[in-house]
């Protein structure tokens, strides 16, 4: 069984108790509602893009503490990123989060690697990424996305979990 | 039928009867599992329960030794599995004391039965404009298809409420009922909260107005007697898995009458007396529900499975896990922050709750650290989690191989999760 403890390590729980942009932005120019109706998970996502710049990001939502910290930790740090290096981000979470990054290459994740663990609980997996979902469904405008639509652009690499 | 409070709230005098949870505990190979380097904690069992040694067992002589299919050949392996798979039959029937062998349709699980009935006689006698009563209770498996039944026929669903602790309000049920009124469904017992629902005294009421009542009994079979008779329902449908059988297998009872007026569901062989192109004639009951071959393995299992809990004896087993409840229900009411969600006077083995601050799914995550295996989640009652404001709960059930010291390990496994997150 692998060391999933080290899931809740401090930093993951010091992002759920003090998440950090957590709250509304009022006139967002780019928004999306992520929803895991397999466990309730519910958050919003919300930004400013400022030619390509993402000025300010805020989030909300009822979830649990993976998903809460996650959500926290994403929006720290994609705020200042431009657009492309957010949806590289994206991508590289979804990987490892899904145990296909090579977390020894070339890669941004930094302190998210707290979360690479996840990828040994599938049932968690979905926990961890719907803040990244939300913010890619945000950046296309897509209002509104769910862990288990069938026309999420983000479905293929979850297929797993 | 066990129901009446007297019957499963009777003190248990020490702890050396009969009932021997050693002994139990060394029937079920999978309780000897480490987990996480922690002995396992099995408490999910209203999702679905462990299986006996003997129950293996069976599962293995029938396929080493006497497997074929059944209704066909003249040979001996198929008249074996004939004869085994129809005495499975008479033990199910036995089991929930229905009248007739033929009153016992196999299905494949307690949703299918439900199915089956709407299906069978739901699309049948439900029109536009009728209504059918569900309670606010439900599992999906026992909601979804009415609705679905509702969208196709323009009928209505009803909803009986509840109170806070998790007890349906019996006078607003009798005012649900009209002249429109065709069908009742109800959950013999809440796999959410363990209310044990008075389903008798539902069914009475609903015979009066002369509407049938199919109980869903997924929870109820395995830990409590059933008496379909006692009862007086018209259908009553449960899982093998829930009860120490295999997977793929469940029962439908249904009054001989009722069966007889549905058509069948599903069309193929074995359910069929003579086919042309022209026409064909439906076999007897149980058989025309019975299209295709049947899971001959699974429903000889479960007849395995039910010697196996007579041979314990379900009103010890009730017992039993009401004691555990019991003690599981006070240790968690003295924990700090942590709440029992579902207090109905009438509950079996399940504890439903939460823990301030923390949500059910780190919850049931940090457990399973400590070897203890929870549901967290919705249940599959997304309805009943709106009545009751949370979105989700963590649900500890017990089956009767739990022990008293495995109620201390979830209790100890909760404080522990509430260290992590202090």
């Amino acid at each position: 069984m692998a060391d999933y403890k080290a899931l809740y390590q401090e930093v993951i729980l010091d992002h759920n108790r003090k998440p950090r942009n957590y709250g509304v932005l009022e006139h967002p120019s780019h928004h999306a509602e992520g929803l895991n109706p397999l466990c309730g998970d519910h958050i919003s996502v919300a930004l400013n893009l400022d030619r390509e710049c993402i000025d300010c990001i805020a989030f909300q939502g009822e979830s649990c503490a993976i998903c809460k910290a996650s959500a926290s930790m994403m929006t720290a740090a994609v705020k200042g990123k431009s657009r492309g290096d957010a949806e590289t981000l994206i991508q590289e979470f979804l990987a490892m989060a899904t145990g296909k990054l090579d977390l020894d290459g070339p890669n941004h994740i930094g302190r998210l690697a707290v979360f690479a663990g996840v990828r040994d609980l599938p049932t968690r997996v979905k926990c961890a990424i719907l803040p990244w979902h939300t913010l890619h469904a945000a950046f296309n405008s897509v209002a509104s996305t769910s862990t288990e639509a069938q026309e999420d652009p983000m479905h293929a690499p979850i297929g797993n979990a | 039928m066990t129901t009446q409070p007297t019957a499963v709230t009777a003190p248990i005098i020490g702890s050396t009867r009969a009932f021997d949870i050693a002994r139990i505990r060394a029937d079920f190979p999978i309780l000897k599992l480490d987990v996480a380097g922690k002995p396992l904690v099995y408490l999910d069992n209203a999702a679905s329960s462990q299986m006996p040694q003997q129950v293996i067992d069976r599962l293995v002589r029938y396929q080493t030794t006497e497997h074929a299919n059944i209704n066909r050949a003249v040979h001996y392996l198929s008249e074996t599995a004939t004869t085994e798979y129809e005495a499975a039959r008479r033990k199910l029937q036995r089991f929930i004391n229905a009248r007739e062998e033929r009153e016992v349709i196999f299905t494949s699980g307690t949703t299918d039965g439900i199915n089956l009935v709407m299906q069978g006689w739901g699309r049948k006698f439900i029109g536009a404009g009728d209504e059918i009563i569900l309670t606010v209770l439900e599992h999906h498996s026992n909601i979804v298809p009415w609705q679905m039944l509702a969208a196709e026929k323009g009928a209505t669903i009803r909803v009986v409420p509840m109170n806070d602790a998790g007890e349906l309000l019996i006078g607003a049920y009798e005012a649900l009922f009209n002249e429109r009124t065709r069908l009742v469904a109800v959950g013999h017992i809440s796999n959410a909260l363990g209310s044990i629902n008075p389903v008798k005294q539902m069914i009475a009421f609903a015979h009066t107005c002369g509407v049938p009542v199919l109980v869903d009994g997924a929870q109820a079979a395995p830990h409590l007697a059933v008496d379909v008779q006692d009862l007086d329902c018209d259908f009553y449908a449960f899982s093998g898995h829930k009860m120490c059988g295999p997977t793929g297998i469940g029962v439908l009872y249904g009054r001989a009458v009722l069966l007889e007026q549905m058509q069948p569901f599903k069309g193929g062989g074995d359910m069929i007396r003579s086919v042309t192109f022209e026409e064909t004639t439906y076999n007897t009951i149980p058989h025309k529900f019975e299209a295709g071959t049947p899971p001959i393995a699974a429903a000889i299992g479960l007849g395995a499975a039910v010697d196996y809990l007579s041979s314990i004896g379900m009103p010890a087993i009730a017992m039993h896990e009401h004691e555990l409840l019991r003690r599981a229900t006070q240790q968690m009411s003295d924990l700090p922050g942590v709440r029992v969600i579902g207090t109905a006077r009438h509950k079996a083995g399940v504890l439903s709750f939460t823990v301030d601050g923390i949500h059910p799914h780190d919850v049931g995550t940090l457990l399973n650290l400590e070897g203890v295996a929870v549901r967290t989640g919705h249940h599959c009652a997304q309805p009943l989690m709106k009545r009751l404001g949370v979105a989700a709960t963590s649900r500890a059930s017990f089956a009767f191989y739990n022990s008293v010291s495995e109620v201390d390990a979830l209790i100890a496994g909760i404080r522990s999760v509430q260290k992590v997150f202090a």
